[in-house]
């Protein structure tokens, strides 16, 4: 390329970048607003429909699916309009919910068991804490292994919550087996008579199957010392996550039959949309949704609010 | 997922068939193919738009190039623009200043700690002595983490009682760097739960207090279509310098680094791959380019083998790989070559088309099976490891004595090996791969 072309370039993509900013920035201040205006109007026409993909878009719903979904609404023309027929299309996506109790406790001897799995940096001690409060709040004795022992100060971290919720935790020291430890919590369980326990794994990315075989070694443990317990894999989720989210859920399934999915970091902003591919997918119900901070912030999931919210 | 996406993406721009100039249905068919493409990579909704709307302009009537049909012209513009916008500002890693401070910014589980460490490890290497200050008090073990970290890199690490402020900390560290003669600072802050007013107001207060001469954001390369908005709060809150893309060694597509580049021109300056401590990586745009259209990245794999191996050797690799002379003594030689040079899954990764392979060969490599390939061509003729069709029943039960393994697992060797070789012989054959490795060796 010639110098004064490349010049040319340059100013031509800070223009660019210039114009896509404001209207990066118009839409999201107009877009809420005109998409329920479009879709409160009741008409069908091609702007509506066009306006709905790309809030399920925008919502990391996925492209190809959010093409699926805005045709079989346009067939369906259900009597609430367009609205009413999104919202059915997307609700019928989401897995069976069924009634019973999560996490499942077969017997009062033998303990519930959660394994909570997911790559790294999604919250999974942060949803763990939380979930130990939540649990304790309601009359369980709850009991907490710290099985990653591969990440810096992982069992530190595990250690400054279990210390804050009250609850007891089962360490070893960095670097050993992860199995190991799991064995250990559930003799301590035993024990103590503990109504749950939650693991904490190492976040290891879905691609490296050694990682994962290690994830399928810690079930297997679990099954070998309490063959009575139907322990619960719970895969925490970032909601910030875009496509990949179903290849991560793929993946962890694989490994470890997944009972319940966490939603973290869900805010006003990052909507979650990639569960809905992965409970059509893997049939797994979103369980609990992460809202904030604080430990209260940890609330059931409420397929409604959540297909309510998306269209926001 | 996507290399399912890049296929289909192959397939249509095979069909249309260039007369001289690029028609305009032929470049509305491939749009539709690229759009999907790019939104399944998590590129944002609104950068996919004006990214399509200017390469249909570009590609409207273009003239269509020697040996290339018109799939092949849209495909090359496409690439061309992508690298553009990945191309947006300096990536020069700027340590100016004594000491140079850098802050390294983002949201919770991008994976600022360990950036952290890998970039001190980085400028270790290039002869500095950097200082690690944990200035995220909130998270628990935050510091512990930092300390740890430091320990392994036998680097200091700068940290201050709970409750003292961040700017506090921050003024301390570079206070420390200085009388101890630590000429880079490197401060770890807190992450954000998205966009939180106090916290963005605390790191505001903390880049005015030490001005760091790099702040760089930490982007998980797997997130979604909020890349954007979280950039620009960060941008917004403190003079970005550069992105650090995280998490590339997973099986995202990284179009968030896309996002940010084109609505913020702010460059991508490392990537980072594994939890260890050496998993950090310049950035090449074209080759992010490549990924994010699922074409593989060649010339990584060969920068990758530069390091381990002498230029020559990865030259002749290169070649070899091209050319489809490969034989299962090279392959032999690549295996040892290859250990040494770290995981395979995500060598093979950044081989056009064999992004299937990777992860079956890296389950290999786990349940310890490339011994068990290795010991089987070590019991191979020099002739029949250059032509394995010779290698008739006897030979192969006498191979399996040898090796200690058995006839099936020699069988199967054989057969990966001539799938290999086919595949690479596609791979050599297509013109779309020509074009683009001839865009990539233009550079």
């Amino acid at each position: 390329m010639e110098p004064a072309e490349r010049d040319a370039v340059a100013v031509d993509a800070a223009h660019d970048r210039q114009a896509l900013e404001a209207g990066l920035e118009k839409s999201r201040r107009g877009f809420g607003a005109r998409l329920h205006g479009l879709l409160a109007g009741g008409t069908t026409d091609e702007e509506t429909w066009e306006a709905v993909e790309e809030a399920l878009i925008r919502a990391d719903v996925g492209a190809q699916l959010a093409l699926e979904l805005v045709d079989r609404a346009r067939q369906r023309f259900a009597p609430g309009g367009p609205e009413a027929a999104i919202r059915a299309e997307l609700s019928g996506l989401f897995a069976p919910r069924e009634a019973v109790g999560w996490p499942r406790k077969p017997s009062p001897e033998v303990p519930a068991v959660v394994l909570v799995i997911g790559v790294n940096g999604t919250g999974k001690t942060t949803t763990i804490a939380k979930l130990a409060h939540r649990f304790k709040a309601r009359g369980a004795r709850v009991l907490l292994a710290a099985a990653d022992t591969f990440r810096a100060a992982a069992i530190e971290q595990l250690g400054i919550w279990a210390k804050r919720v009250d609850v007891p935790l089962v360490v070893h020291k960095a670097g050993a087996d992860p199995a190991a430890v799991v064995y250990d919590a559930l003799d301590a369980a035993v024990a103590r008579r503990s109504d749950v326990v939650i693991v904490d794994t190492a976040g290891r990315l879905h691609t490296k199957a050694n990682l994962m075989e290690e994830l399928a070694k810690i079930q297997r443990t679990v099954e070998r010392r309490l063959p009575a317990a139907q322990p619960e894999s719970l895969f925490v989720l970032d909601a910030t996550t875009g496509q990949n989210g179903l290849a991560q859920a793929k993946a962890f399934h694989a490994a470890a039959p997944l009972t319940g999915i966490a939603l973290t970091k869900l805010d006003s902003t990052a909507k979650g949309g990639i569960i809905f591919a992965i409970e059509r997918t893997l049939g797994v119900p979103v369980r609990f949704v992460g809202v904030g901070e604080k430990l209260e912030d940890l609330v059931e999931f409420d397929p409604d609010a959540f297909v309510a919210a998306l269209l926001g | 997922m996507f290399d399912a996406l890049s296929d289909r993406l192959r397939e249509t721009l095979g069909r249309l068939i260039g007369r001289g100039r690029v028609s305009e249905a032929d470049v509305d068919a491939a749009m539709r193919e690229v759009r999907l493409a790019l939104l399944e990579a998590d590129v944002n909704f609104r950068v996919v738009k004006d990214f399509v709307a200017r390469v249909r302009e570009r590609a409207v009537g273009a003239e269509i190039l020697d040996s290339l049909n018109a799939g092949q012209q849209v495909i090359k513009i496409v690439h061309e623009e992508l690298t553009a916008l990945l191309s947006a500002g300096d990536r020069t890693f700027r340590l100016t200043g004594s000491p140079a401070v850098v802050a390294v910014v983002g949201l919770q589980g991008s994976g600022k700690t360990t950036s952290v460490a890998k970039l001190a490890r980085h400028v270790v290497k290039q002869g500095r002595q950097p200082l690690l200050v944990a200035a995220d008090p909130y998270r628990p073990a935050a510091v512990e983490q930092l300390a740890q970290l430091g320990r392994s890199l036998e680097l200091p690490v700068h940290s201050a009682p709970q409750g003292t402020p961040v700017v506090e900390i921050a003024r301390g560290g570079v206070a420390q760097a200085k009388r101890t003669g630590r000429d880079v600072v490197f401060l770890d802050t807190a992450g954000r739960l998205t966009i939180d007013e106090t916290l963005m107001a605390e790191i505001r207060g903390l880049a005015e207090a030490v001005r760091p001469v790099e702040t760089l954001l930490v982007v998980d390369a797997m997130v979604g279509q909020e890349s954007v908005a979280v950039a620009e709060a960060f941008r917004d809150a403190v003079p970005l310098t550069g992105l650090v893309l995280t998490k590339i060694d997973g099986d995202a597509r990284g179009g968030a680094a896309l996002s940010i580049s084109a609505v913020t021109g702010l460059p991508v300056k490392f990537l980072g791959t594994g939890e260890k401590l050496d998993g950090l990586e310049p950035f090449h745009p074209d080759r992010l380019a490549g990924r994010i259209l699922g074409m593989g990245d060649m010339l990584s794999l060969i920068e990758r083998a530069q390091e381990t191996v002498d230029a020559k050797q990865a030259e002749e690799l290169a070649r070899k790989l091209q050319k489809n002379a490969f034989t299962l003594e090279d392959f032999l030689q690549q295996m040892e070559q290859m250990q040494r040079m770290g995981p395979i899954g995500q060598l093979l990764e950044m081989v056009p088309g064999l992004g299937g392979m990777a992860k079956e060969a890296q389950a290999a490599v786990d349940r310890g099976e490339l011994k068990r390939t290795e010991a089987i061509i070590r019991s191979m003729t020099r002739q029949e490891r250059r032509e394995p069709g010779i290698l008739n029943a006897s030979r192969r039960r006498r191979i399996a004595r040898g090796s200690g393994t058995s006839l099936p697992e020699v069988n199967r060797l054989i057969k990966q090996f001539g799938e290999m070789q086919k595949l690479m012989k596609q791979l050599g054959g297509s013109g779309a791969r020509k074009a683009a490795m001839n865009l990539l060796a233009r550079r």
